[in-house]
């Protein structure tokens, strides 16, 4: 994926915004100017790290845009106090669940505060997210109608079905989530053979011969020694973090890390450091640190150090910067732990990942985690490194000697759609998906640019939030896109920051340009 | 605009020399005097209390050289005996090829023998043909379908509860139910025997646990006194404090079932909620297979919150918590494996909802199951040297050495002997 040597002639582009156009107003996106606040970071005087330019953006928020949201929250707060207050003098009718009669008495089960944001904000929009769909999660759904007739606190299904709405929301990066083809035709046959459960774990009954075969697959593919497999990706890393490490060790860890990190890094039992996100003057600093004045009371040396990070980050779009982490990893003697969740088969040239992506050597990471859930249209995790590695976790995962193994069926997925990537299936099917992800992320994050969305994110990635700010936006937007027939996903608090909710666009290789067109539009 | 500005400015500064001048003398005097403090203050050396030896940067230098880290992992030696698993070809079902040589198989959890059906197998092969293998979202975004929303309600009503919710894999549905709920600060008691997933769920909600003997309600209730006697010297934390016990219909480790009438006792005596983990009792107990609430007959709402997983009698993957929408609508944005992780394939949750027509329409299988049960117990009760645990109608039993050799290894592979022949 070579960038056109017009790269310098165009510098007002990658500025973070096109400078034709002018400040207008457009849907109440206050663009502002961008030289003095966006982050542009051009590696060249990084000493040659980066084999390509490394352009990301966080557009800073304009402050009237921030002003703004604040007093809508704030508006929305009072709001929701106010009912509170009538539902408590039952005035108004209060429509969630209640106790039981019998346990009245009882310590109430949740607090009055926390759910606050539930009752109030949560539900005025609810209907945006939870939207059942009855058809393969592809390029265009079928998504079930659904109408609420008191303010979304219950919902009722229509019985109609609301056809080929195009799915921008959904991770299918390479478009392998398909009923028919080659994958489907496979994993059919392996339902037929060995049922569609395992009912053991995985070192008792449950090492079946696909298990071990997808296992060398996945070795080969990430061009590292060997590799394992898990039933679930949040418990890859919950129940392996703690095998690797424990009391007496330091975690470093990205201040924007997946759920299924931090409650691995805390189930590990050891210490937590955190950086600013992708801020690698902050790890050092951290690391630094670290080594010099040991364990916080004791001063013994660490252990260990484990530093975790992602490839692409969902939130923000962001790519891992691996070759400045690498090269401080291999400066302070400490371990990576790399989770590819959303790179693996998105990123790079034949789509391994972030590594490939920078060009970098994958016997650098130590611990090189993924999922199958978002490019192999799949289900599961995997991680994958050194043999004493896998050996060890082998026998000491939490998760190989107490939780069920993959099914079957999606592991004949996973193989097939592998196959299909590395191009052993003889075909070209899977370079083509993979370089159409990439023609499409570039074209997408374009046009949006040039319409004057604000966008977070590197340019590379096929994540891409879309700045909403307002609390009404969220709901108005997503509703709005529903109605032209697109389905994209909005997010608020308490996944992002307050002040930063945002729609996010998966883009996906079976997005032909006319679809990107028609969403665009 | 950069001119009215600036006379702006000019215009204050004005009436700020004005003001000057207009001021008191002492006034004056005292600002004068706090002023020269601050600036005094500010230029001043600072003394520290102790000497403190700060690092100069070629003694970091050296630290950063001289520390070695711990390899990442410990080498494990190569005849571990988990490290060398079983390879099983085919399908694992009541015969099991392991390592090519033909079993029958007792070590699978396959209790109703669901795992080669071919209803099932029917069911899952229509739903890959319509929907694929994966979801590619999480339920809140686009990885909702149409047979997750029939199974929460089959499974709701089959259990005779409100509400049910899935997971997609059967570990993380008590890790992630248990800490939705239970937050630093609560009071959970849970029995020593509890399997792992329970563990692992209580060390991520930062309770404080307190555990009592496996099946001793003397114990639970004297903790529980204990407990309240603490609560009358500090009601107001008591009020807010919830307390919870958790409990597996049929437990994992030792194959005997919970008392569950006494623990409802319990629970309305002294106000605490019960968790209940049905895991391996789902499917096997009672007269429909509802578990061990019908097996003792106890009303369903008692319980606040059963969880099991799929993994076991329904032969597909994934696990449920059901109960009362009260409770369980909380989990759909505050149980992290709901909310952050993939949702269920769609053939598995088409295998579990035929399975559970076939629960439906056979109840008798259960009384078969029973039936195998007992009979295999009393087989194999005589056998000298080893000891037989678990109840007579559960599917899990544990062969335990009567008497131990000396040292947990040589116990280890002693089993393992037996094991293999």
């Amino acid at each position: 994926m070579e960038r056109p040597a017009a790269e310098p002639g165009a510098q007002p582009r990658a500025n973070g915004c096109s400078g034709a156009a002018h400040g207008a107003l457009r849907n109440g996106y206050v663009r502002g100017l961008p030289a003095p606040d966006t982050q542009i970071h051009h590696i060249v005087h990084n000493g040659g790290l980066y084999k390509k330019p490394f352009n990301e953006a966080f557009e800073e928020t304009p402050m009237l845009v921030a002003v703004l949201t604040y007093v809508g929250y704030g508006v929305l707060t009072l709001f929701g106090y106010l009912r509170d207050f009538l539902r408590q003098w039952k005035i108004e009718k209060c429509q969630n669940a209640t106790e039981r009669e019998e346990q009245k008495d009882f310590v109430p089960l949740y607090q009055d505060f926390e759910n606050f944001y539930t009752r109030n904000l949560y539900m005025r929009i609810r209907d945006s997210w939870n939207r059942p769909i009855c058809s393969v999660p592809g390029a265009k759904v079928d998504m079930m109608e659904r109408v609420s007739h008191d303010y979304n606190w219950t919902f009722m299904y229509t019985g109609r079905v609301i056809k080929d709405i195009i799915n921008m929301g959904s991770y299918n990066y390479l478009g392998f989530a398909q009923n028919t083809g080659a994958c489907q035709e496979a994993a059919a046959k392996v339902l037929s053979q060995y049922g569609a459960g395992v009912c053991s774990t995985r070192q008792e009954m449950g090492n079946l011969d696909k298990h071990e075969e997808l296992e060398k697959l996945i070795a080969r593919f990430l061009g590292v020694e060997s590799a394992m497999a898990y039933g679930m990706g949040f418990a890859t890393n919950s129940m392996n973090i703690p095998a690797l490490v424990g009391k007496g060790c330091l975690i470093l860890s990205d201040e924007l890390n997946h759920a299924s990190l931090v409650l691995g890094a805390r189930l590990s039992g050891a210490t937590i450091r955190i950086f600013k996100h992708n801020n690698m003057q902050s790890l050092e600093k951290l690391l630094k640190d670290a080594i010099v004045h040991g364990q916080p009371r004791t001063r013994r040396p660490w252990k260990k150090i484990l530093i975790l990070v992602e490839g692409i980050y969902s939130m923000e779009g962001s790519i891992v910067r691996l070759p400045e982490v690498i090269a401080l990893k291999k400066k302070y003697k400490s371990y990576l732990y790399l989770d590819e969740a959303h790179s693996i088969g998105a990123l790079g040239p034949s789509g391994r990942g972030v590594v490939e992506y920078f060009g970098l050597n994958p016997e650098d990471v130590d611990v090189m985690m993924g999922t199958f859930t978002k490019s192999f249209g799949a289900a599961g995790g995997y991680i994958g490194g050194k043999k004493e590695l896998i050996d060890y976790l082998r026998t000491y995962s939490h998760s190989a000697v107490y939780a069920a193994s993959l099914s079957p069926p999606v592991v004949e997925q996973i193989i097939t759609s592998m196959k299909c990537i590395m191009g052993e299936d003889g075909s070209t099917f899977g370079k083509e998906c993979v370089q159409q992800l990439a023609e499409n992320t570039r074209y997408f994050r374009r046009r949006l640019k040039e319409m004057g969305f604000i966008i977070y994110g590197n340019e590379d990635s096929p994540v891409v939030p879309l700045m909403l700010y307002m609390p009404a936006k969220i709901g108005a937007f997503g509703r709005e896109m529903l109605k032209r027939n697109i389905g994209v996903v909005v997010v608020g608090f308490p996944a992002t920051p307050i002040i930063e909710s945002r729609a996010r666009f998966c883009l996906s290789a079976a997005h032909t340009k006319e679809i990107l067109d028609t969403s665009l539009c | 605009m950069a001119a009215a500005v600036g006379v702006g400015q000019q215009w204050v500064l004005v009436e700020m020399v004005q003001a000057f001048y207009e001021a008191p003398a002492y006034h004056l005097i005292l600002e004068g005097i706090l002023i020269l403090w601050i600036i005094r203050l500010l230029f001043s050396k600072t003394y520290k209390l102790q000497e403190r030896s700060d690092l100069t940067p070629k003694e970091k230098e050296e630290l950063i050289e001289e520390w070695q880290p711990e390899p990442l992992v410990p080498p494990v030696s190569k005849d571990h005996p988990a490290l060398n698993y079983n390879i099983v070809s085919g399908p694992p079902t009541h015969k099991i090829t392991v390592n090519d040589k033909e079993c029958i198989n007792f070590a699978s959890f396959n209790f109703l023998g669901l795992l080669d059906n071919e209803k099932v197998k029917n069911a899952a092969q229509a739903s890959l043909k319509k929907y694929g293998v994966g979801t590619c979202g999480p339920r809140g975004f686009y990885g909702t379908f149409d047979v997750h929303l029939e199974l929460e309600e089959r499974l709701a009503k089959f259990m005779r509860t409100e509400e049910a919710i899935i997971y997609s894999y059967g570990f993380a549905t008590i890790a992630s139910a248990i800490p939705a709920y239970s937050k630093r600060g609560d009071i959970v008691f849970v029995d020593e025997a509890a399997c792992f997933a329970i563990q692992k769920g209580l060390q991520a909600s930062r309770s404080n646990i307190k555990l009592f003997k496996h099946n001793d309600m003397v114990d639970l209730e004297r903790l529980l006194k204990e407990q309240e006697s603490e609560d009358q010297k500090n009601p107001r934390k008591a009020r807010v404090t919830r307390r919870f016990i958790v409990v597996e219909g049929l437990y994992m480790n030792t194959g005997d079932v919970c008392p569950l009438p006494e623990l409802i006792k319990l629970k309305y005596k002294y106000k605490v909620r019960i968790f209940l983990e049905e895991s391996l009792s789902f499917g096997v107990l009672g007269e429909h297979g509802r578990g061990i609430t019908e097996h003792f007959g106890i009303n369903i709402d008692d319980i606040d919150l059963i969880s099991a997983n799929m993994e076991n009698s329904l032969a597909s993957i994934g696990g449920f918590c059901c109960g009362r929408s009260f409770v369980i609508d909380h989990q759909r944005l505050s149980g992290q494996g709901y909310c952050f992780s993939a949702s269920l394939p769609p053939l598995l949750a088409a295998a579990a909802i035929e399975a559970l027509n076939i629960m439906e329409d056979n109840p008798d299988i259960f009384q078969t199951l029973q039936g195998k049960c007992k009979r295999i117990h009393r087989a194999l009760q005589g056998i000298s040297g080893l000891k037989l645990v678990g109840e007579s109608f559960s599917p899990a039993l544990h062969l335990q050495l009567e008497e131990s050799c000396g040292s947990r290894e040589n116990d280890v592979k002693l089993l393992k002997r037996v094991v293999d022949y």
